[in-house]
């Protein structure tokens, strides 16, 4: 294995653990709502913004975090008991609207606050790289992965384990049902867009010593979290974690073998690809199973 | 128990209930039959707070449940097998019973659960299995169980023969008994009138979302209208 390979791998799997949070968040909301939020993308970067400011502030990265995910769950909570709960019933293209609306909101929002400029975070543990077999190893790449190996097992617990995280199986699997055994579905909903902001924040705040941030850093995150989410198949966890890594190692190798103007491009022929050719994503469409 | 009056419903412009009044008291069982949309189960789903209603006044136990939201109707006691059964097809049989039990807490859940499976051996043999994966005739059975384990009061059954093999219809038949003799209060809707009259104390006949006739089980088993057009007699 040639170094420069090794180099793209390690830089392909930690965007692409990125990409993964993101894709989760957009297959969770959906599944709870049939919403697709493109509004994702606005809490990885609210996350990493919040946190950027926090610790301006002088607050040690220990508390900033956790306020900044914090913050960022009530702004997902925010947008779907405001924005989304009331147009219950709308059509897809409707909601998706919406949450376009929503983008453009927050993103606004963040540079009336913050600022048009880019900001960085310090890494978490400095930033003497490791060497290994010739490519270069970020301690926060390490951070990145651990963190989104964390919060995997974390969901694995919360969805296998836990009655609030079957009730939002059950409900996606069949709302009415749901109904019927006593689960509100609104509040469902709420959860779902918490725990997507969730994973978006924490997301942002690890990835944020390595790419720098900005307001507008939401947008094409946001973009390539959906495909992540799409190419695993829309809905389907397993699915969006690894649409989440092919995408950032497509990524990562395009920009190494190819040239770096290509990297952006590849995410969206990805899309175009998966959803000329195979709308079902690798892994399948949650809910598509039938009694 | 349920006192529901001039009941009214709709889907869209379409009227499906015009007018329904009926009851049920602590303890019955009450067969609902209707052909082909009557509006059978857009009664049942207004009853569960799933169907919006128009107009007209429904309470149970003496409160006003118009404005209560579904959840709060299953945790007053009003629990429904849906029609179709509708069980949660990608999780376990074991999971479709502990959301049965959503609005319960406490370990006796656990308990009611082996007490379903002993009640359902099928459902044991499969409790890991995908919900989904089980034949029409299981489904039947865990939908039923998942209602159960809510503790129903008032136990709201939407066409719980329906595509099942006589054997089974059968087997339902008797679970149903049961649960009648233990005391449970039971709203049954079928299309198939015979299996339902015959169990039940008292009956209504629904034709285009309103009661043409009411009067118990034996009664409407002998009416020449029911014979007629329920029992193709
Ligand atoms: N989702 C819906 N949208 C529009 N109209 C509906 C809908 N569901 C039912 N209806 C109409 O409402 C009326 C009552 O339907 P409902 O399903 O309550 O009948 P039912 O008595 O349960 O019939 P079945 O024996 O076939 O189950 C019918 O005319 C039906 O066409
Ligand atoms: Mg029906």
């Amino acid at each position: 294995m040639s170094s420069a390979f090794l180099q793209y791998l390690f830089s392909g799997l930690t965007i692409g653990s990125i990409y993964a949070l993101a894709g989760l968040g957009f297959s969770i909301i959906y599944n709870a709502s049939r919403v697709i939020n493109f509004a994702q993308g606005e809490f990885i970067m609210i996350g990493a913004m919040a946190t950027v400011s926090l610790t301006g502030l002088g607050l040690p990265l220990l508390a900033a975090a956790p306020l900044a995910v914090a913050a960022t769950v009530l702004v997902g909570v925010a947008v779907a008991k405001f924005a989304i709960t009331p147009a219950r019933g709308a059509s897809p293209v409707t909601l998706i609207i919406i949450t376009i609306g929503i983008s453009v909101f927050l993103r606004g929002a963040a540079q009336a606050l913050w600022g048009k400029g880019f900001h960085v975070l310090p890494p978490f543990s400095g930033d003497a790289p490791f060497v290994v077999l010739g490519a270069v190893l970020l301690p926060q790449s390490l951070w990145v992965l651990g963190t989104t190996l964390v919060v995997i097992a974390g969901l694995g617990w919360f969805f296998g384990r836990t009655l609030h995280g079957k009730a939002m199986l059950a409900t996606s699997c069949n709302p009415l049902a749901a109904q019927l055994v006593g689960i509100r579905v609104s509040g469902v909903v709420l959860g779902a867009f918490g725990l997507a902001a969730l994973l978006g924040a924490v997301g942002g705040i690890v990835m944020a010593p390595i790419t720098f941030t900005s307001a507008d850093a939401g947008i094409m995150l946001g973009l390539k979290g959906f495909s992540a989410a799409v190419l695993g198949g829309l809905g389907n966890g397993a699915g969006a974690v690894l649409g989440g890594l092919i995408v950032g190692m497509a990524e990562a190798m395009s920009a190494g073998y190819l040239s770096s103007s290509y990297k952006e491009a590849t995410a969206f022929a990805i899309i175009l690809f998966v959803l000329l050719f195979m709308p079902q994503g690798l892994l399948g469409r949650a809910g598509t199973e039938r009694v | 128990m349920l006192i529901i009056a001039d009941l009214t419903s709709h889907y869209g412009r379409v009227r499906a209930l015009s007018g329904i009044t009926l009851s049920v008291n602590e303890g019955e069982t009450v067969a609902l039959i209707g052909a082909n949309g009557a509006g059978k189960s857009t009664l049942l789903r207004a009853i569960s707070g799933v169907q919006e209603v128009s107009g007209g006044k429904m309470s149970f136990q003496g409160t006003d449940i118009r404005t209560k939201a579904p959840q709060e109707r299953v945790g007053l006691g009003i629990v429904q097998v849906p029609e179709g059964r509708q069980v949660f097809a990608s999780l376990s049989v074991e999971d479709n019973l502990r959301l049965g039990a959503y609005r319960r807490r406490g370990p006796s859940v656990a308990a009611d659960i082996v007490r379903m499976m002993e009640l359902f051996p099928v459902l044991h043999a499969r409790r890991h299995q995908a919900a989904g994966h089980l034949s029409g005739g299981q489904q039947q059975m865990l939908a039923l169980a998942r209602a159960l384990m809510a503790h129903p009061r008032l136990l709201l059954l939407d066409e719980p023969s329906m595509g099942l093999s006589p054997a089974l219809v059968w087997a339902v038949y008797q679970a149903i008994a049961d649960l009648k003799r233990q005391g449970t209060t039971i709203l049954l809707v079928e299309q198939n009138a015979h299996a339902a009259l015959s169990l039940a104390d008292r009956g209504y006949v629904i034709e285009t979302g309103a009661v043409v006739l009411t009067g118990t089980g034996a009664e409407l088993l002998k009416d020449d209208r029911v014979r007629a057009a329920y029992l193709g007699l």
